[in-house]
């Protein structure tokens, strides 16, 4: 990503979306707040971006441990994998 | 010095006592019961046949986990290209003064203050999915796996044989291009 301080806006936007996932590094963060502070265009896409990661983790991920193999389900998987040992 | 515990295998009991966990690992991460029954079996019997590689060193269902999640990748490498087509639109200018600046027609748009349209509404799902659906093949299958799957970086960059700016490249992509479906499908609406 170079080493220059002022960045395009394509470059912003590809920081703000990795620091989506927190990877974005120290220095990377730096630039991407100082361009913040000149491009309201991408200001806007910041804010809009943090709300597409709130709906992807609320809408998303389905809550763990609801989801069960029904008996005949594991018995059937269980006589499968016998023969397969045999 | 702690003693290092050995973990031993015992394929016997597997069924009982990790299928319901790998079962629902499954489920939230591919679209239905049937496939995610299928994965688990398959996970079982590459386990089986893998039993001779374990090394102990750990516990039994993180390492029928770690085949769990080999066997979902390969599910998303296989996936037939049908759906989700659509082009990747360019957002940026990509050559002359303006390169890296917005194209004009393809600036955020403000998605204003409508209460009913607050991301706690249960319908934004179906218009989510609708969009994460349209994403070119490619794109979709890295988001997914970023997204919901949570897999790492690397463990994506490996199984996919790509480089880590390949992948951010095409989730910045895939992204821009969610925003814009949302944009006009549900906030603008």
């Amino acid at each position: 990503m170079g080493n220059k301080l002022f960045i395009s806006c394509d470059e912003a936007t590809t920081i703000c979306t990795k620091n989506q996932y927190k990877e974005a590094s120290f220095f990377e963060l730096i630039k991407l707040n100082i361009h913040l502070l000149r491009c309201k265009i991408c200001g806007l896409y910041s804010k809009q971006n943090g709300k597409l990661t709130e709906m992807c983790n609320k809408h998303l991920q389905k809550a763990e441990c609801e989801n069960k193999l029904s008996n005949d389900d594991k018995e059937a998987l269980k006589e499968k994998l016998k023969e397969f040992n045999m | 010095m702690s003693e290092i515990k050995q973990h031993t295998l015992e394929p016997n009991k597997w069924v009982d006592a990790h299928s319901d966990y790998l079962f629902n690992y499954t489920i939230t991460r591919v679209d239905s019961e049937e496939l995610a029954k299928d994965i688990v079996q398959e996970t079982f019997f590459s386990g089986l046949k893998a039993m001779k590689n374990f090394r102990g060193q750990a516990a039994e269902r993180t390492w029928l986990i770690s085949i769990l999640k080999r066997k979902i990748i390969d599910h998303y490498r296989k996936i037939n290209s049908t759906r989700g087509k659509a082009e990747v639109k360019v957002n940026f200018y990509e050559e002359g003064d303006k390169k890296g600046s917005w194209l004009e027609e393809r600036v955020p748009q403000s998605w204003g203050n409508d209460a009913e349209k607050n991301i706690e509404n249960t319908e934004l799902k179906g218009t989510l999915d609708d969009c994460i659906q349209n994403l070119p093949e490619k794109y979709r299958t890295v988001f997914l796996l970023k997204n919901v799957q949570q897999y790492e970086t690397n463990e994506i960059c490996n199984e996919l044989g790509i480089t880590a700016s390949n992948l951010w490249v095409i989730i910045h992509r895939a992204r821009h291009q969610l925003r814009k479906c949302m944009e006009d499908n549900w906030f603008a609406k």
